[in-house]
């Protein structure tokens, strides 16, 4: 009996011990949410790895805003451009702060998804220098304030490529030596594309579906050479020597880094180059903060650290002026002149020419259209493997019934 | 009376939440971009007949692959003493109970190239291993995750076994093959099928496995179907009609081994 | 079983118990934040789920043959289908309810609503066979004995059953919690701590993830003993009433 007593009331200071930990947690987590329902919350959608979060040494530009005016901020991040196309446009979240490229914005402007600025909040938009104010994109300067801007090349590891730096194109990436050692974009439909329309030395804008079809078929030769398809790791794989090479958007990272084996290059014969602007949606909930967001970016101050952290060009002088001068003053960074007359922006392509550019793109990745008869024979195997155990089962009951009818 | 109060609500949620989103995937799978019936998503499926494929044979390997690691130690563990047994089942459940994501990204930084698994082979002298970014990888990290739905039913099924069956069957002159061959694996023929089942649903549609472990290289119709959705190729009519082909064809599974349970054992595999 | 040794270990080796990605990780807003989310998801949705599913256990098993085949058939339908496709069919569903009355924008509501959907399913299998062992008349005794239908349900039946209510409840909670795929698709700009680990599994490889996983390897751990420790005091107890 008493030891009956004994372990009932182990039992239940056990469960209460339990309990009171689930109800700690369940309070926190809803006083936590609590605080964040009690503020104004604006969600910001960005490139990964596209502001500055304090790791660094720099400035947390988040946590300064919340701190200077008390607004939330949900920071989440997207992969590319028309992954946040999509979740603008297939999904009910709505976001407050977006940094789409140059030919998303166009696409937005056009499908009426993203609204006019208020430039009387933005006063800080005026530090943006004149070269890219009005841009093609956004002809009329009224929908986005430009973040940072850049030029794809090819990161490569200097142990591994033996080719001398002049000699590096677009073609390197074709090549059998670099077999399993090459990285390829893992997400982007019209940066992995233009990379073998660069190669095939036609216009990234094309329109034309031939030469889309020709690019592609670069790209599915192109797949036995490639070691996998990331983002945002090559720095990591080619570091490590994982990996030989890679076209990624160019980035300070090569000059602050302490890894000597990187090596960055952007081929003589032409590139892309690309502008990140935040933009506000048209369904968002939070405009007036948005702006004050967007004002707080584009503060010289802020924009310093960010900048410092981010490792994109910046659009702003003034900025650049202040910047660690290894960085501001490297042609590895700001591209020059030279480079940049040779590199074209996206234009926005017409709706059919995007969606057979997309298809296209996941042709490659898919390893082109194959297998249909195959799948239709396993679908049928399995349709027929049902029926026959259908049937089988009711002749076995029929024969059961019938045994016992006798 | 009682039913009447009770039930209303639940068969509300079960309608709102279980059969209108259903049956919104099969009507945005026959409708096109302007809201028209249309049937060329349908057609435009079998342009991902490769990856229908690839996702099927991967999934076949890995359930095999189960079947062939996770017989054997639900049998050892339904046979060993049950303090034992506990700690052994415990040990099983630990890495379910972990986050599917975290251990992923635990293999990826083991298997990569100067990772761990490299290492060890390097130190036993067969030269450089890199798995990762394979689809031996994928295959893997199916098996590692998916194991623990092979090995438990199985468990269950054997735990619950007359022992007397095996006892009559030494008493009859079998010897320990025949037994396992005529009288064991029969009897726990309903756990294996729930384990393939639970085994291979799951890895048919995983989606994030072959972006982390395979490099990419060998998207699944689960990285299809997201990129349909929310990733680059936005199209989410064709996303639902590959969806609805995924879902026929994981309802045709699961009504063949429906046809091997017994329908009492199949609340109690459910679970 | 092997392997789940293997990893965890060189997980633990990986991290080699240097305090600073520790500190790190619980100064990094977001996974914090993500934390949050999840316990709160994981809370609401599991709790929410096991009074919903209870219910309509008792409800179901009240029913005729029939009905109840169609309905647990029903119920069953989550538990068969590939994730993925709940998941996509439930944003289907939201997004659709948007488009055309304004309501259910993606977020934390939206969340909930999708984990106890997900969740019922192990609630109400869990609980019904503990209904059906249950003796047919107890219910009717209690009414009898002067008890309110209600009173009757909550101190006899419910009593009976908890054990397969508390199964179904933690169950519910796992399966939340560790939900990666219903969430990525219903939680719009929401994130749980799954998808925060998607995301940084895309960036540069951090420490910070290993410590997590670390931290959240012990938790289980823990877990799993309470439970063990738990289930052997009630056998013995079991014994001894027997």
């Amino acid at each position: 009996m008493k030891n009956i007593k004994l372990i009932i009331r182990n039992k239940v200071f056990l469960f209460v011990f339990v309990a009171v930990i689930l109800v700690f947690l369940f309070l926190k987590s809803i006083f936590g949410n609590c605080q964040s329902f009690k503020k104004i919350t604006i969600n910001v959608y960005n490139w990964g790895n596209h502001i500055s979060d304090g790791s660094n040494g720099y400035l947390d530009v988040n946590a300064e805003f919340e701190k200077r005016t008390g607004i939330q901020v949900n920071y989440t991040t997207y992969l590319d451009n028309e992954s946040l196309f999509a979740k603008l446009n297939g999904s009910s979240t709505k976001y407050d702060v977006i940094f789409p490229s140059d030919y998303m914005i166009a696409k937005l402007i056009e499908k009426d998804m993203i609204t006019k600025l208020d430039f009387n909040m933005i006063k800080n938009a005026s530090t943006i220098d004149k070269e890219f104010l009005n841009p093609q994109y956004d002809p009329t300067n009224e929908y986005s304030v430009p973040y940072t801007w850049g030029v794809i090349g090819i990161f490569y590891n200097k142990k591994i490529v033996d080719d001398p730096k002049e000699k590096i194109d677009w073609d390197i990436f074709w090549n059998p030596k670099y077999k399993g050692k090459i990285l390829m974009f893992e997400n982007s439909p019209r940066d992995a594309l233009a990379l073998s329309l660069l190669k095939l030395k036609l216009s990234i804008n094309t329109t034309k579906i031939e030469d889309l079809q020709r690019a592609a078929q670069e790209m599915i030769n192109q797949r036995p050479l490639i070691n996998s398809y990331v983002s945002e790791q090559v720095f990591d794989k080619i570091g490590s020597g994982e990996a030989a090479l890679a076209p990624y958007y160019s980035d300070a990272y090569i000059v602050n880094s302490k890894n000597e084996d990187i090596g960055f290059v952007v081929p003589k014969s032409g590139t892309n180059k690309f502008v990140n602007a935040m933009c506000v949606p048209k369904d968002s909930n939070h405009k007036k903060e948005a702006m004050q967001y967007i004002n707080f970016i584009c503060n010289p101050d802020i924009a310093v650290e960010n900048i410092s952290h981010v490792a994109y060009c910046t659009p702003q002088s003034v900025v650049r002026k202040r910047l660690d001068p290894k960085v501001a003053n490297s042609e590895l960074v700001y591209p020059s002149k030279e480079i940049l007359s040779k590199s074209f922006t996206y234009k926005n392509l017409p709706d059919d020419i995007n969606i057979a550019v997309n298809n296209l793109w996941l042709k490659t990745r898919i390893d082109g259209y194959n297998g249909k008869l195959k799948l239709i024979l396993i679908f049928l195997i399995f349709i027929l493997l049902y029926f026959t155990i259908l049937i089988y089962k009711f002749i076995k009951k029929r024969k059961e019934f019938k045994l016992y009818e006798f | 009376m009682k039913k009447r109060v009770v039930l209303p609500p639940y068969i509300f949620w079960l309608v709102t939440f279980v059969l209108v989103p259903m049956s919104l995937v099969v009507y945005f799978a026959f409708t096109d971009k302007n809201g028209n019936f249309s049937l060329s998503n349908l057609n435009d499926v079998f342009l991902y007949s490769n990856v229908f494929l690839r996702s099927i044979w991967l999934g076949f390997i890995a359930t095999s692959f189960c079947f062939l690691i996770g017989y054997p130690t639900a049998y050892i563990i339904s046979r060993v003493n049950i303090k034992c047994r506990k700690f052994l089942i415990a040990m099983i459940m630990l890495p379910m109970w972990t986050n599917f994501l975290l251990k992923t990204y635990a293999w990826m930084t083991i298997l990569e190239e100067r990772g761990f698994v490299s290492c060890f082979f390097q130190f036993l002298g067969i030269g450089k291993f890199s798995l990762i970014n394979t689809s031996s990888a994928v295959v893997f990290g199916m098996v590692y995750n998916f194991i623990t739905y092979m090995i438990l039913p199985i468990y269950s099924v054997l735990i619950r076994n007359d022992r007397h069956l095996v006892e009559a069957a030494q008493d009859l002159g079998a010897n320990q093959l025949k037994i396992f061959l005529k009288v064991t694996f029969p009897l726990s023929l309903p756990g294996v099928i729930a384990g393939i089942a639970m085994v291979f649903v799951p890895s048919v549609s995983t989606f994030v496995l072959s972006k982390m472990l395979g490099g990419g290289k060998d998207l699944l119709i689960g990285d299809i179907i997201d990129m349909q959705f929310l990733g680059s190729v936005y199209n989410p009519c064709l996303g639902s009609a590959i969806s609805l082909v995924l879902m026929i064809l994981v309802f045709i599974c699961s009504g063949i081994m429906n046809q091997f349970v017994k329908r009492e054992e199949r609340t109690v595999i459910a679970l | 079983m092997i392997f789940s040794f293997n990893s965890s270990k060189s997980r633990i080796l990986w991290t080699g118990f240097t305090f600073e990605w520790y500190k790190s990780l619980f100064e990094d807003k977001e996974i914090l934040k993500s934390l949050n989310n999840t316990l709160f998801v994981a809370f609401t949705a599991s709790i929410f789920a096991t009074i919903i599913g209870t219910i309509a256990a008792a409800g179901i098993l009240k029913l005729n043959k029939y009905y109840q085949k169609v309905i647990l058939s029903v119920t069953r339908l989550p538990l068969i289908n590939p994730e993925i496709v709940n998941g996509i069919s439930l944003m289907l569903l939201f997004v659709f309810i948007h488009k055309k009355t304004g309501f259910f924008e993606q977020g934390i509501f939206t969340l909930i609503l999708s984990h106890i959907t997900f969740c019922l399913p192990y609630v109400v299998l869990s609980v019904i066979p503990k209904l059906r062992q249950l003796t047919p008349n107890i219910y009717e005794a209690a009414l009898d004995l002067g008890c309110t239908p209600f009173s009757a349900f909550l101190k006899v039946v419910l009593r009976e059953i908890m054990p397969g209510v508390v199964t179904g409840g933690i169950m519910a909670f796992t399966v939340s919690i560790d939900d990666f795929v219903v969430s990525y698709f219903t939680g719009g700009a929401v994130q749980t701590l799954s998808i925060s680990i998607y995301s940084m599994s895309k960036r540069s490889i951090s420490p910070k993830i290993n410590a997590l996983s670390t931290l959240l390897f012990l938790s289980t751990l823990i877990l799993l003993i309470i439970i063990n420790f738990r289930e052997s005091k009630e056998n013995i107890k079991k014994k001894e009433l027997i």
